[in-house]
């Protein structure tokens, strides 16, 4: 017979303002097999779980149900109690009567009589449990880290700094990411690639961090402390072991109309090419898409001028497996594309750009040699324009809907750089609000008005027309003088929204982690766990989780470390005893739990049986690896037979929960 | 204010004015902007604020050409353009102060309005 103990938590007044505790307390002291039924104000506290401990003593309780907040908060807390008072932890069950109940409802009466019918579901399968032990699973002591941006560089740097080995996996030719073509810092106003080339070399010579740039994650199997990930290395048509970075093919290449992306396709690159002067890996890649070898076969001039012979026509995608116990996603972030805002005129005048391509404008390696001239006939512009907003704080059908939070602080920079390099120049921006929190940011942004009087004008560029004679006519409000301003500019400069890198969609799905609506990744926690995703193992690093500037950037890379490199330190982790099972004399092996298996924990042996005439017969069954389950369920939904069942969620407790509930 | 009339605004136009972030759009977009006395982001806040009678009065209502340049551009998609239609769709459906005495029309008659015009009006505004 079960002896069974309910305890009931008030939670201060989250739940019982809303509940009724008492009278739950009281009802589900009826339930069959209850032995003990208490309420307590904070059951989570110390004197709350002694009460728990003392009554699973005294009253020599077979198991436990806790009518609390979400089993997410406090699981843990009550099987802990159980099991220092000698009750296996898994014969407790949460009813979660805060979030699904009073945070939820208004009526005392409603609120209350759904308390006690969780309550009961809890009781029905609480008499199902059985006491379950964990097992323990090793962790390989290598972590991979995906996207090799500023994100991703201080990452690997933080775990290779622990003694632990890391791969980076970065999908261009050189890592560096988007902090590679951003001209000046804000607020201080100094080089990126003075900065970040350092960080590229440490982690190219450390010896704990192996590159594999131009490559991709392909596949992601396993779990917490043994994933197995399935790098593909894409053919560069370059031997990375042999091309010394001499950049002599670039520079025979005849093939020199190539758009370079480097520089925003403000310039040309050639068909072989290396990204930029301190570009990690320095090696040569070939851009099959317009290589003439490899598009007519005529050609071949890069592989006649390699003295190191290290061009091969006959490269091909390569795909290398590798075990981890953590990964961390640092994908990154681009400028949302501005096709739709036509408005701004973006696709009809090149002298109306992004602020990504005013920084390779700018920069003393992009197109002009840092000299700042228009685009569309190299002039030097005198009055620039700057537009904030475009595309963020937008309703859903118009844009992002969120702030993309760096643009205010660019805008300022730009503004200053221009205005301090070429004084002649006039510079207007257009802001809806200037939000400037951060170490230093204020002080930059009144800088900008105040020392270098760009003129900030509180309003929204409505229209950019550019005209027969060059310049572009840009029709805007100025709410604060109320009136509507026309601006004879030569350049526009549009603070583009930033978005997700596509990859990491597809990305989440092989990592099985969550993404919100605008698919950044999703943290644990808001607050209190912000560099874990949901799935154990997974860390997030940079602007895949949310819009970030660079020192932000850079903690929540160490900060991401930091959780990996406590995941590694460990020799072995416990595992979740909630695993499946499957009963071979039900299986029919169909396989069709190994193919909804997100872990790859479901294997299919062939196995004899006793027949009852005294023959054998082999059989093909389903086995389940239980260190790789991570009892998802999946495989019990899936089962045609019911032979798949799930140890602590059981088909017949679920189903004891369903029918307490609908008594 | 008057509450109804801000009611009978907002539902006519079918928009929804606390979308708005003050940033202007509307107005840098309108073409018809330096014909105007309130401007199309002014619309939008002076409806929010409850201050339709003003509006109501001011030739602004028939100045607006129904383009939809700002409906289209509008980030927060607020409909700047609706809310003048509505604010106009109040001040036609008025009874009571807006009528036509015969008395007045002599002075108003000019050889190119048609006679028709003049028996509308006096069906639309006369009781």
């Amino acid at each position: 017979m079960q002896r069974i103990g309910v305890f009931v938590c008030h939670c201060g007044t989250n739940i019982a303002a809303t509940v009724d505790v008492k009278a739950v307390a009281e009802a589900l002291g009826h339930e069959p097999g209850v032995v003990i039924s208490q309420d307590y104000q904070y059951m989570c506290s110390e004197s709350g779980q002694e009460l728990v401990k003392s009554a699973i003593r005294e009253q020599k309780l077979t198991g436990v149900v806790i009518c609390s907040c979400s089993p997410r908060m406090h699981e843990n807390t009550f099987r802990k109690a159980a099991a220092s008072a000698g009750l296996n932890p898994y014969l407790v069950e949460i009813a979660n009567i805060r979030e699904q109940c009073s945070w939820i409802h208004k009526d005392i009466a409603t609120a209350t009589d759904k308390a006690i019918i969780l309550g009961k579901a809890a009781v029905a399968k609480v008499h199902l449990n059985t006491p379950l032990s964990s097992m323990e699973s090793p962790v390989v002591k290598r972590a991979l880290v995906i996207g090799g941006g500023i994100a991703g560089i201080q990452t690997a740097l933080d775990i290779a700094e622990a003694g632990f080995d890391v791969d980076i996996v970065e999908k261009q030719p050189t890592i560096g990411g988007k902090m590679a073509q951003i001209d000046k810092t804000f607020p201080t106003l100094d080089c990126a690639a003075c900065i970040l080339t350092p960080k590229m070399v440490e982690a190219s010579q450390n010896e704990h961090i192996t590159i594999h740039s131009f490559s991709e994650v392909a596949d992601v199997k396993g779990f917490v402390g043994n994933f197995t990930v399935k790098i593909k290395k894409k053919a560069r048509y370059v031997d990375e072991t042999k091309c010394t970075g001499c950049g002599l093919c670039t520079e025979k290449c005849p093939m020199k109309k190539v758009p370079n992306e480097f520089n925003m396709g403000l310039d040309n690159r050639s068909a072989v090419y290396i990204p930029f002067a301190q570009a990690v890996p320095k090696v040569a890649t070939i851009d099959p898409n317009y290589c003439m070898m490899l598009r007519s076969g005529k050609c071949g001039v890069c592989s006649k001028v390699c003295s190191a012979g290290a061009i091969d026509y006959k490269q091909q995608d390569t795909f290398i497996e590798q075990k981890y116990g953590a990964i961390v996603v640092a994908t990154g972030f681009n400028p949302i594309n501005l096709d739709k805002y036509d408005e701004f005129a973006y696709n009809q005048c090149p002298d109306v750009v992004t602020s990504l391509e005013l920084e390779r404008l700018m920069n003393a390696a992009g197109p002009n040699g840092g000299t700042l001239l228009r685009p569309s006939d190299k002039s030097h512009p005198h009055t620039i324009v700057f537009v904030q907003c475009v595309g963020s704080r937008c309703d859903d059908e118009k844009g992002k809907p969120y702030c993309s939070k760096i643009c205010c602080m660019y805008t300022a920079k730009h503004a200053m750089l221009i205005r301090e390099k070429y004084p002649d120049t006039e510079v207007y921006v257009f802001y809806i609000d200037v939000r400037t929190p951060g170490k230093n940011f204020d002080e930059f942004y009144r800088r900008a008005v105040e020392q270098y009087n760009v003129h900030y004008i509180k309003g929204m560029v409505g229209k950019v027309t550019p005209k027969s004679d060059g310049k572009i006519d840009v029709q805007a409000s100025d709410l604060l003088a109320n009136e509507q301003l026309h601006i004879d500019a030569d350049m526009v400069v549009l603070a583009a929204a930033i978005e997700p890198d596509k990859t990491a969609r597809p990305l989440a799905t092989m990592l099985t982690t969550q993404m919100d609506t605008n698919d950044f990744f999703t943290e644990a926690h808001p607050k209190l766990r912000p560099v874990e995703s949901a799935t154990a193992g997974i860390f997030l690093s940079g602007a895949c989780q949310g819009p970030k500037d660079i020192p932000e950037t850079v903690a929540q890379g160490s900060a991401a470390a930091a959780k990996a490199i406590g995941l590694l330190c460990k020799n072995s982790i416990t595992c979740n005893p909630c695993v499946a099972h499957s009963d071979e004399l039900m299986c029919n092996g169909c396989s069709s739990c190994e193919k909804v298996c997100p872990y790859g924990a479901i294997t299919y042996i062939d196995k004899e049986f006793r027949m009852p005439d005294r023959t054998t017969k082999v059989r093909r069954v389903a086995s389940v690896n239980p260190a790789v389950c991570q009892g998802c369920g999946a495989c019990t939904v899936a089962c045609p037979s019911g032979a798949m069942d799930l140890s602590g969620f059981s088909n017949s407790q679920i189903m004891a929960e369903v029918d307490a509930i609908c008594k | 204010m008057n509450k109804n009339l801000k009611e009978q605004v907002l539902r006519s136009g079918g928009v929804n004015v606390l979308k708005c972030m003050r940033c202007g759009k509307c107005s840098g977009t309108c073409p018809s902007y330096g014909e105007m006395e309130y401007h199309p982001h002014q619309f939008v806040y002076m409806v929010e604020k409850g201050d339709i009678e003003t509006l109501m009065k001011s030739e602004s209502i028939y100045k607006c050409l129904t383009c939809f340049a700002c409906v289209d551009r509008c980030p927060r998609g607020v409909e700047p353009a609706k809310v003048v239609e509505a604010v106009r769709l109040a001040a036609v459906r008025q009874q009571g102060n807006n009528h036509l005495e015969p008395s007045e029309i002599p002075a108003l008659l000019d050889e190119d309005l048609p006679q028709q015009a003049i028996v509308t009006a006096m069906r639309k505004y006369a009781k």
